[in-house]
């Protein structure tokens, strides 16, 4: 009971940090990339009336596209970065962390539940972008087409997927950039090895590649890319029941080095 | 009690403290010492926010790297004045309440306490970014005793209070010590460690130099450092010359104002029972008899700094 109640306390400081602080504005700023996006693009169409002849059809591979590099490799990406290695380093740099050592927790308990705060943040935010451009992709044809999709099962099926992909991607990256916030004093530098090695990933060998978040995510995208669109493709997918674990486990395995290292953490803000 | 068992403490290459073996026993207890002598270390070691290179450190009974027990315990106002960002007072104290574990009607109830005994529940409501610097050292303050805890920590808190806050958080710290509670704290204002202390532990360069009551520790340095006390009286020239007549009077020096005399003795006891007989058999009129040295700050120049105190 009172470790429930701690954990509660913890989101509710930190949700307040991740959603009023002043470290929110470039998360913010990254969900609006998309939604301006989105939204530009149905005012255009919608507003001033230009011709749309493409199909629902084409418009869903786009969005495909879109989600799997624009949503999930910058957007959530970089706001992965940007709320979860803060969750320690931010405290770190602003001198208070000491408040949260100084409570009768233990330490790896702590770890869970800024993670899980981190994580809340995360998902509302970018199954917020998710679900909303997926709105718009769809409100361009119409506002019957979208509802068409919406009652027919393939329509949330596909919004299903999207954002269960959207939610793993925030779980493994979550506990990718948790970790790197507490062994790396400048985090910069892993989170942009990562990307490199993540921007890399579909050229790597097969072995290779399935060391990687992003493999499994785009693994688990609902709608497939053809051959012939010129965006590089999944050639060797995982299946959902190697994905979906696979990245939990990361995950898992990620939040748990984490603790180990905040439990050896000393406060030394002058040294930071 | 709180116990350091040949503890050291190194920073990479940079020393800390070295091995300090200290025990602390209820009431209120002061690190003295220079800026980096060691005294935020020993701080940071016993509530668990550093952990030691060597030695063991145990605080009424738990070892400090169980934060879930010691925490309980212990509560530390640090010397670091930063806070979550927008928070007000009531919530900040509230929310590390929270954090404690207590259900929300006790937070509220224990947030109330601890904030009017700081003499803030008139500021609660107001964020801390716009606190001056003694309301963010008093809700500090708040925020490290509102779980009721056994020990106390604090380090250097009367930084930035005003006069009439400082009586004030002085008087509550002589209370907590009072109460059987660990106060330990640190400060550079030596004549206030005089007011609060009922011990001091000397750092200097990460060692302790000398520990217990002020006055025994001013005892344990007799030989090399003879005491000084100033007696105001009318006739303070025969009073100097029956001193000298006993072997432990080491100088003697009368007032400008013919009115008093400084006098530096190697026994204490033998001085005042002197002083007692002139009282008694001459007819002396005594205005004051004080120990010029038997503070911390004299103490700790006399362990410390090469010059002896200035008289």
């Amino acid at each position: 009971m009172t470790s429930t109640r701690q954990i509660l306390a913890v989101q509710a400081l930190e949700l307040r940090k991740r959603f009023l602080g002043k470290r929110a504005i470039p998360v913010y700023l990254l969900a609006l990339i998309p939604l301006v996006l989105f939204a530009g693009r149905l005012v255009v169409l919608r507003v001033f009336h230009v011709d749309h002849n493409e199909s629902i059809t084409h418009d869903r591979v786009i969005y495909a596209a879109l989600f799997r590099t624009l949503i999930l490799r910058f957007v959530v990406y970089f706001g992965c970065v940007a709320i979860f290695v803060p969750l320690f380093r931010g405290d770190i740099l602003d001198r208070s962390l000491h408040y949260y050592f100084l409570v009768p927790m233990k330490r790896q308990t702590l770890t869970l539940a800024k993670y899980l705060s981190g994580l809340l943040a995360a998902l509302v935010l970018f199954n917020g972008v998710t679900l909303v451009t997926w709105m718009l992709l769809y409100l361009t044809h119409g506002t019957s087409a979208l509802v068409e999709r919406l009652v027919s099962g393939q329509g949330l099926f596909e919004l299903a997927g999207y954002l269960l992909v959207t939610s793993l991607a925030c779980i493994g990256y979550g506990a990718v950039f948790l970790a790197a916030g507490v062994f790396f004093k400048n985090p910069i530098v892993p989170a942009v090895a990562i990307l490199g090695w993540e921007s890399i990933n579909a050229l790597l060998p097969p072995v290779l590649k399935k060391i990687s978040v992003i493999h499994y995510l785009e693994s688990l995208c609902p709608v497939s890319i053809p051959q012939d669109s010129g965006i590089a493709i999944l050639a060797d997918p995982a299946s959902p029941w190697v994905a979906i674990p696979g990245i939990l486990l990361l995950a898992a395995l990620l939040v748990y080095v984490a603790a180990w290292r905040v439990k050896r953490l000393e406060i030394l803000y002058g040294v930071e | 009690m709180i116990v350091f068992d040949n503890v050291s403490k190194f920073y990479g290459e940079v020393l800390g403290v070295n091995r300090v073996t200290l025990t602390i026993t209820p009431g209120v207890t002061s690190l003295v010492g220079p800026n980096g002598s060691g005294k935020t270390t020993l701080m940071n070691l016993m509530t668990g926010l550093l952990r030691p290179s060597r030695g063991r450190i145990t605080v009424a009974g738990t070892p400090v790297d169980h934060p879930e027990a010691l925490c309980r315990k212990v509560g530390y106002c640090t010397q670091y004045d930063a806070f979550p960002p927008g928070l007000t007072g009531y919530e900040f104290v509230h929310l590390t309440l929270g954090l404690h574990g207590f259900g929300s009607a006790e937070c509220r109830e224990r947030t109330s306490r601890a904030i009017a005994k700081v003499g803030l529940t008139d500021a609660a409501g107001r964020r801390v970014a716009g606190y001056s610097k003694g309301m963010r050292q008093r809700i500090r303050l708040a925020q490290a005793i509102a779980h009721d805890p056994q020990v106390v920590v604090l380090d250097e808190p009367l930084n930035g209070l005003d006069p009439m806050a400082r009586a004030e958080t002085i008087a509550l710290f002589r209370q907590l010590g009072d109460e059987g509670r660990y106060v330990v704290l640190s400060s550079h204002i030596l004549h206030e460690v005089d007011l609060i202390s009922d011990r001091v532990i000397l750092v200097h360069h990460g060692y302790i130099v000398a520990e217990g009551a002020i006055a025994g520790v001013r005892d344990e340095i007799d030989d090399e450092h003879p005491m000084q006390v100033l007696v105001r009286c009318d006739r303070p020239s025969f009073v100097a010359s029956r001193i000298f007549e006993l072997d432990s009077a080491v100088e003697i020096k009368i007032h400008e104002d013919k009115r008093g005399l400084l006098v530096q003795t190697r026994d204490a006891d033998k001085f005042y029972l002197l002083l007692n007989r002139l009282v008694m058999e001459h007819d002396l009129d005594l205005e004051a008899v004080a120990p010029a040295d038997e503070d911390v700050q004299a103490v700790y120049r006399y362990l410390i700094e090469k010059d002896g105190p200035v008289s």
